[in-house]
């Protein structure tokens, strides 16, 4: 019941948490101070207070993007086990509904953005189609490895499965899929070096200028949202990435926490020390991606 | 007085509901031609049709009931045999409910008072088509199939022609008749080979087919080129996209949603007949519909057609649904029941999903097409706001279509990767490697499908309008949208409560391929299906919180209305919008392989160019560049044969008369 607790509030509360430390790793790196780092939480409640602006050109699904978007986001997470312990929710097959909810969020993104009718937004919407289209076979690659290790077809008993042996005994399969899997999350929370969440008005933007034209609460309910992806993926990541259990419940729950901080700063890090890649470079890297899980799995599947 | 007696049985429901589509558009053949009651007659009698037929069919899906009749002929191909078993039963379901929704929808589509001279031979046609597709599913004498079939595809042929003023329109009416008898001619084969093993016409007795010898090598790729042809798996597909995009799209619907599905009967009937398929077949299977399915989808992305995209989008869904039974054939060769009946299950409920959602797309395209009248992408744009039930019912479809939670496509999607993964966990050797692969391969066609959706949908009904007539659009009449909605609640039901629909099919898988090993077996092995219902249902309460929350916000402080923001550019108009083809640019870029996209592109020079154009087109690669160059030298080649085709119908009986009597003479 404790640990249920703890998963929902984590899941809740934390996900700007890591906005916030990004950044103040990225200022660190500048040399500057840097916003606070609870500063992505004052910006949430400020647009949740705000009114809206909605464009004359729009019908409902301009309204109705945000809100199935972080619907399906939270419901995501009540599949994804967090530190060591299972989910709220998990059954034989949960990770195909795992995958394909954030693909059900991706549908009402990029509909509400094409429903403006302005050509940024519809190129915003044009790449990030294309690009995670380009993600979805290393998802499943790094599925089917996990599947094959733990013998599980449940999320749950995949991540929180004792990897630690297998660090020893498949190393070279695991370091193949977590530089795999490093790849597609920094490209699918659409940080540097495939998009920069911090220009809006730039021609090579894809997240960033979808959102453009929503204001407001529903603008709220969309950093919100992207927050919590990039905490969900994060939590898959460090699962297979940092496999150190204690066994101690709420030791574990210190780690999960205290390796999610680091996650936190090494993809602050990351942005800090790169450049953005071209456009035309990054379907060549997810590519690679993909070619490293798919490598990881043979070694796997042999 | 027999007719009442026949409805006491479910395979007599079905029978009559058959006979009453096949009778429903002959009154309206002798009215007046642009008297509207004969399209009335045809409406009530095909939902009368559909409503006893279903009522058999489910009856018999649900209780697993298996009829045969025998009917007296005097031909001597054995015995004429109907019959019906959960299989029929379960493609009975669309091939009733599909031209019902139909023929309703035509009322408002297709009137006679603006069609005098097509309205009343289509509604004939589309009844025959519809009984004769019922038979097909329902013979068990191959003669009597191969006469089904030939009706059914005759039918479909005056169906899709119906506006034979257009050039188009004929010339895809002749791709498809030149394509479906090469497939006839490939069935014929398969069938006298059949004969040839099995000592009979007789599906009965061909229940124990030895699969091991030559001959049912030659049987197997006779079945996959013959039914391939069409269900449209590539590359046999090459007749689809036109036919499918130049019928009214009433037709459409009922093609795509059912005829395919007939070739997806014919494989899995044929494959039922081999108790112990070798293992490449299970693998040809597989490969065929991850290509179809891969394909398809990129296609689909290239098209500025809304309806040659909703075409292309059949041929991937085409190819989940082979990719479902090449699962079963593989489960069924290395004995793993739970392969067998994730696979055939994801396959059956896909049969089932397509024909609900793609039908649902065509009548909504073809509600755009009325409405706007153009099938062009490029110059809709600003229906959601003109037409905005048609909107959501077609978006609900989109999102079906797509395979995505909580409708019903993800069901089925999510039962063939139940499958792929058993195999994952459990199995050995190279078929895991190969179900490993077609698995990601899957997921990558899933993420494509809704690049092309999110695509129709933004470009088509969101936004502004991009020509004068989408601008001028109206939502349509209660008659076109009524079958629309039906066909969605039903997406929105399976989606929600797959147990149940999983539950109803169960019975033809059992009985088609599940001889030996119980349901029990099959049972344990489910994954949990209940839980998708619970997470449906955790979305939607989400969703409806969140929407509170957003709606109290709105109260409190009123949304303010504005253009959308051009970056600081005052006067945009429609034209600056984003367009499909630059939508779809980069991906058909990355697939520029397969789709072959033919740009012009004037070089600019100078320091002052002059206005220049730029236009782009994707072909149908193997039509464009490989079928129609080979049909022609052929026709060059052999143009001395055209001697004997002289439109001399004296001679023609001639030339019956000396086969015949050659035959007679060459016999033993």
């Amino acid at each position: 019941m404790t640990d249920l607790l703890i998963h929902l509030v984590l899941i809740i509360c934390m996900p700007p948490l890591m906005l916030g430390i990004i950044g103040k790793t990225k200022a660190a790196f500048a040399g500057r101070v840097g916003a606070p780092y609870l500063q992505p939480y004052f910006d949430l409640f400020k647009l949740l207070r705000k009114g809206s602006v909605f464009s004359s050109t729009t019908t409902w699904i301009f309204r109705a993007g945000p809100i199935i978007t972080l619907a399906a986001t939270i419901t995501a997470a009540l599949l994804i086990p967090l530190g060591n312990h299972p989910s709220p929710i998990s059954f034989a097959g949960d990770m195909i509904l795992f995958a394909y909810l954030f693909g059900l969020a991706r549908f009402f993104t990029m509909a509400a953005a094409l429903d403006t009718g302005s050509s940024f937004e519809g190129m915003g919407a044009a790449r990030e189609a294309t690009f995670s289209c380009l993600v979805e076979p290393t998802l499943f690659f790094a599925l089917i490895v996990l599947c094959r290790i733990s013998g599980s077809l449940s999320l749950s008993t995949m991540l929180t499965h004792s990897l630690v042996n297998i660090w020893f005994s498949a190393g070279a399969s695991l370091v193949l899929l977590v530089a795999g899997l490093f790849i597609i999350l920094l490209a699918e929370n659409c940080r540097i070096p495939f998009d920069d969440p911090n220009t809006h008005l730039e021609l090579t933007m894809i997240h960033e200028v979808m959102v453009l034209d929503h204001s407001g609460p529903a603008f709220g309910y969309i950093l919100y949202g992207a927050a919590m992806k990039l905490f969900i993926l994060g939590a898959f990541f460090i699962h297979i990435a940092l496999p150190f259990k204690t066994g101690d419940h709420l030791l574990d729950w210190g780690i999960f926490i205290i390796s999610m901080v680091a996650l936190a700063i090494t993809i602050g890090i990351v942005e800090s020390i790169m450049a953005r890649l071209r456009l035309v470079r990054i379907p060549q890297l997810l590519v690679a991606a993909s070619i490293l899980t798919a490598f990881s799995m043979l070694l796997i599947l042999r | 007085m027999v007719f009442l007696g026949m409805l006491a049985d479910p395979a007599g429901q079905v029978l009559a509901g058959t006979l009453l589509f096949a009778v429903a558009g002959v009154p309206g053949l002798f009215t007046r031609r642009s008297a509207s009651w004969g399209g009335h007659v045809a409406a009530l009698l095909s939902v009368l049709g559909a409503v006893t037929g279903l009522a058999g069919a489910v009856t018999i899906l649900h209780g697993g009931i298996n009829e045969t009749f025998v009917i007296a002929w005097t031909l001597p191909f054995d015995s004429c045999e109907i019959g019906i078993d959960p299989l029929s039963a379960l493609f009975l379901l669309p091939v009733f409910l599909i031209p019902a929704c139909s023929t309703f929808y035509a009322k408002g589509y297709w009137p006679a008072a603006a069609n005098p001279d097509s309205a009343p031979k289509l509604a004939f046609f589309l009844g025959l088509f519809t009984a004769a597709m019922a038979l097909v599913v329902m013979a068990r004498n191959s003669v009597l199939f191969l006469m089904a079939w030939e009706v059914m595809a005759l039918a479909a042929y005056f169906l899709l022609t119906a506006e034979n003023h257009k050039k188009e329109v004929r010339r895809a009416g002749m791709v498809y008749l030149v394509a479906t008898h090469i497939g006839t001619l490939a069935l014929f084969v398969m069938f006298i080979l059949l004969r040839s093993q099995a000592g009979s016409y007789l599906f009965s007795a061909m229940r124990a087919v030895d699969a091991s010898s030559p001959l049912s090598t030659v049987i197997f790729i006779a079945a996959l080129i013959g039914f391939g042809m069409k269900a449209g798996l590539m590359p046999l597909h090459i007749w689809l996209p036109a036919a499918h995009a130049n019928a009214p799209s009433h037709i459409s619907a009922i093609m795509s949603g059912v005829m395919l599905k007939m070739g997806i009967y014919g494989i899995i009937r044929v494959l039922s007949f081999f108790p112990h398929p070798p293992l490449w077949w299970g693998m040809v299977v597989l490969a065929s519909g991850v290509i179809a399915g891969l394909l398809g989808v990129i296609f689909a992305i290239g098209q500025q057609d809304l309806k040659r995209l909703l075409a292309y989008s059949s041929i991937e869904n085409i190819g989940i649904i082979t990719i479902g039974i090449g699962i079963a054939v593989i489960g069924k060769t290395t004995g793993s029941p739970a392969l067998l009946v994730l696979g055939m299950a994801g396959a059956l409920l896909h049969v089932l999903n397509h024909s609900l959602f793609k039908s649902l797309l065509f009548l909504g395209a073809g509600s755009v097409l009325h409405a706007a009248n153009t099938r062009k992408l490029e110059l809709l744009g600003g229906l959601a706001s003109r037409m905005p039930l048609t909107a959501m019912l077609s978006l609900l479809g989109m999102v079906a279509l797509c395979g995505l939670p909580p409708l019903n496509g993800f069901v089925s999607e999510y039962l063939l990767y139940a499958g792929f993964f058993s195999s994952i966990l459990t199995g050995s050797g190279s078929a895991v490697l190969y179900m490993a692969l077609s698995a990601v391969v899957l997921a990558l066609i899933g993420g494509l499908a809704i690049a092309c959706f999110v695509r129709v949908y933004g470009i088509a009904f969101g936004s502004l309008p991009r020509s004068a007539e989408a601008a001028n659009a109206h939502e349509a009449g209660w008659e076109m949208l009524a079958p629309m909605g039906l066909l969605a609640l039903l997406c929105i039901a399976i989606g929600l409560f797959p147990k149940i629909a999983v539950d109803l099919i169960m019975p033809a898988i059992s009985s088609g391929y599940l001889p030996q090993q119980g349901k029990d077996a099959a049972a344990i092995l489910f994954p949990p299906l209940g839980w998708l219902t619970v997470v449906s249902f955790i979305l939607l309460a989400f969703a409806a919180l969140l929407l509170s929350f957003f709606l109290r916000g709105l109260r409190r402080s009123p949304a303010a209305a504005s253009d959308t923001w051009g970056c600081g550019y005052l006067n945009p108009t429609p034209r600056i919008q984003y367009t499909a083809s630059s939508f779809a640019e980069i991906l058909v870029k990355l697939f520029g392989g397969a789709l072959r996209p033919r740009y012009r592109q004037p070089a600019v020079t100078g320091f002052f160019p002059k206005p220049a154009g730029f236009t782009s087109r994707y072909r149908e690669t193997l039509l464009d560049l490989v079928i129609f160059p080979f049909f022609s030298i052929v026709q060059e080649r052999f143009s001395q044969l055209r001697k004997l085709q002289h439109g001399k119908l004296p001679l023609y009986i001639l030339y019956i008369f000396i086969t015949l009597l050659l035959l007679l003479l060459w016999s033993p």
